[in-house]
């Protein structure tokens, strides 16, 4: 349904999208997960038509967005970070208005302000001027005109932020609810948010993409292995053997330094394996020389971090 | 057609909304009626005057030259003042507050939402001179000026309005600070009313030039009651080229951010 190819984007000669490729098949909701400046609201807005890429191309429903801006942004329905509302202007009519300019009128239009308001959940403050509502309700209302026109396609920039928890729950809520009709990309800091509603989650960093997997094998994949380096005084293949034969350990490589004897060991676990003791076991008992024994820590892990610490935040 | 309209509605009802179009609509109508009345006594001193001439048969006065032509070069001083209020904030509260994000995602052409942003303003400046005809309905109650030159003066208001409006709107396009929108309006404005004093400066070639940009000689014509299609050219122009120039702008946009 969209097909993002080596899209890349600078501000001045700061890079904000680094050559990033991945596609969304319908029906899929994709999360879009990373630190604050990792490049989402600009990728975002590249595929929704409000900046130009710098180089790369973007399909939205077989529909170049350079090509076909208009094909293109009839199908999707975006939701900016920040709700764009008009805040001098009653829910209702709000929605009437974005109905009308994304190609709805008549009777039509006006079901589909009343039926887009149940769905919200803003119809008990349909009367109230926008500019006055909560900050939960204006996020509310920022869906509610995204869906309007029935998009086959959903753009949801950090639908959650800024909601207390019992908003955040709800929110979450509404945006499942809205699967399976709709193709959804969301972005979010936080990682249980996507392991809550995505099928699929897409790590960006730095405008890179850093993973891209289901949710289960990513999971797997980062609580499960660790690697730990090893600095050993001694025979290097023996140690190498000795090493590869204790319980849990997948893989040894080996790694020369200026000093002779010493190499380095990049050792990795596998899945779910506490290795350290072992180790260390190992290499006392056979008296040879353990110079430095740590573990490595993934750049995956550290943006991982990074991400659960929100989580906590929200809950406090 | 229809997407034009929705936009044209919405920021008519905007207007009326906020406490701007109240603001602008009263404000023009006290300044018009003060300056009808001043330029209406001045004319009637003169006409007195002219009556008590001691040396027989005064020259006839001339109604269009000597009242209507003041008249409205006020009132078209009056708009230079009052248009940047009606434009600062067109464009430039959309891009302060983000709604300009959601403008141009959606299915409408950004010539389309210029075009309706523009019509409106158009419309409650139309008001707004309209409301100035009050005064000039009274003088056609009680007195008996020509019709032609009045209807000539306000078809060459809302040319000098329509020009204003469009260059305002370049404005507001340029930045999100609405109050920067309506000063850089405001001199602009007045830059293109005194240029003829520059050009007198300058070069007969560039003098020429700066002339024919003179906002005032093109409307001077109006004002006298003479309809002349070059000074329709001038406006119809400067109104295209204004809107197209604010369409380049919001086109850039999607490049410069
Ligand atoms: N209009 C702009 N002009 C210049 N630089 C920008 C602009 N918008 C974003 N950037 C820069 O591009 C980078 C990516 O920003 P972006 O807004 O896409 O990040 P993000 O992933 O959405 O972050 P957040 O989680 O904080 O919303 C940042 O370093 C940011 O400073
Ligand atoms: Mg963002």
């Amino acid at each position: 349904m969209i097909s993002v190819e080596n899209l890349t984007k600078y501000y001045g000669i700061k890079k904000a999208v680094d050559n990033i490729t991945f596609s969304v098949k319908k029906g899929e909701i994709l999360g879009f997960l990373g630190p604050n400046a990792a490049g989402k609201t600009t990728t975002m807005r590249i595929i929704t038509c409000y900046l130009s890429a710098s180089s790369g191309t973007v399909r939205v429903a077989g529909y170049d967005i350079f090509e076909n801006p208009i094909e293109v942004k009839k199908r999707i329905g975006y939701m900016p970070e920040n709700p764009p509302l008009y805040t001098d202007m009653t829910v209702s009519s709000y929605l009437k208005f974005v109905g009308g300019i994304k190609g709805l009128s008549g009777k039509k239009l006006n079901e589909r302000v009343n039926e887009v308001m149940k769905v919200a959940a803003v119809e008990d403050v349909k009367n109230r001027v926008t500019g006055k509502l909560s900050k939960g309700y204006r996020q509310r209302v920022g869906l509610a005109q995204a869906i309007i026109h029935n998009p086959e396609i959903l753009i949801l920039d950090e639908p959650t932020a800024g909601l207390d928890p019992k908003q955040i729950i709800e929110t979450r809520e509404l945006i499942k609810s809205l699967a399976g009709q709709h193709t959804i990309v969301v972005s979010t800091h936080i990682l249980p948010e996507v392991s809550m509603t995505c099928d699929r989650v897409l790590i960006i960093n730095e405008g890179k993409i850093v993973a891209e997997d289901t949710i289960e094998d990513l999971t797997k994949k980062i609580r499960g292995s660790e690697t730990i380096l090893m600095e050993i005084n001694g025979p290097k293949n023996e140690i190498k053997e000795k090493l590869e034969k204790i319980e849990g350990v997948a893989e040894v490589k080996v790694q020369d330094t200026k000093d002779g004897g010493l190499h380095k060991y990049h050792i990795e676990s596998k899945p779910s394996f506490n290795i350290r003791k072992e180790l260390a076991k190992t290499v006392v008992n056979s008296d040879w020389g353990l110079e430095e024994m740590r573990t490595i820590s993934l750049s995956l892990e550290d943006i991982f971090l990074k991400l659960t610490t929100k989580e906590e935040e929200v809950q406090n | 057609m229809k997407n034009i309209y929705s936009i044209f509605i919405r920021e008519l009802k905007s207007y009326f909304i906020s406490p701007i179009a109240y603001v602008i609509l009263t404000v023009f109508l006290l300044l018009s009626g003060y300056f009808f009345y001043t330029v209406l006594s001045w004319f009637l001193q003169y006409s007195i005057q002219m009556q008590a001439n001691p040396y027989g048969q005064p020259p006839p006065v001339n109604v269009n030259l000597m009242m209507m032509r003041p008249l409205f070069l006020n009132m078209a001083i009056i708009a230079v003042f009052m248009i940047p209020m009606i434009t600062m904030r067109l464009i430039a509260e959309e891009k302060k507050t983000g709604t300009l994000e959601l403008l141009m995602t959606s299915p409408i052409t950004p010539m389309q939402w210029i075009l309706g942003k523009y019509l409106s303003g158009f419309i409650l400046y139309a008001s707004m001179i309209t409301l100035s005809f009050i005064p000039i309905f009274l003088l056609f109650l009680f007195g008996n000026p020509e019709f032609w030159p009045v209807i000539s003066g306000y078809i060459g208001l809302l040319f000098l309005g329509g020009a204003f409006l469009s260059l305002g709107l370049i404005v507001s396009s340029l930045t999100e600070n609405q109050i920067i929108a309506a000063t850089v309006s405001f001199f602009l404005f007045l830059l293109l009313w005194v240029i003829d004093w520059i050009a007198d400066s300058l070069s007969y070639t560039m003098g020429s030039v700066i002339k024919y940009l003179s906002i005032v000689s093109h409307f001077d014509d109006f004002a006298k009651g003479i309809i002349d299609t070059s000074n329709i050219v001038f406006f119809l122009s400067f109104i295209i080229f204004g809107i197209f120039l604010t369409y380049r702008s919001i086109d850039s946009i999607r490049w410069r951010i």
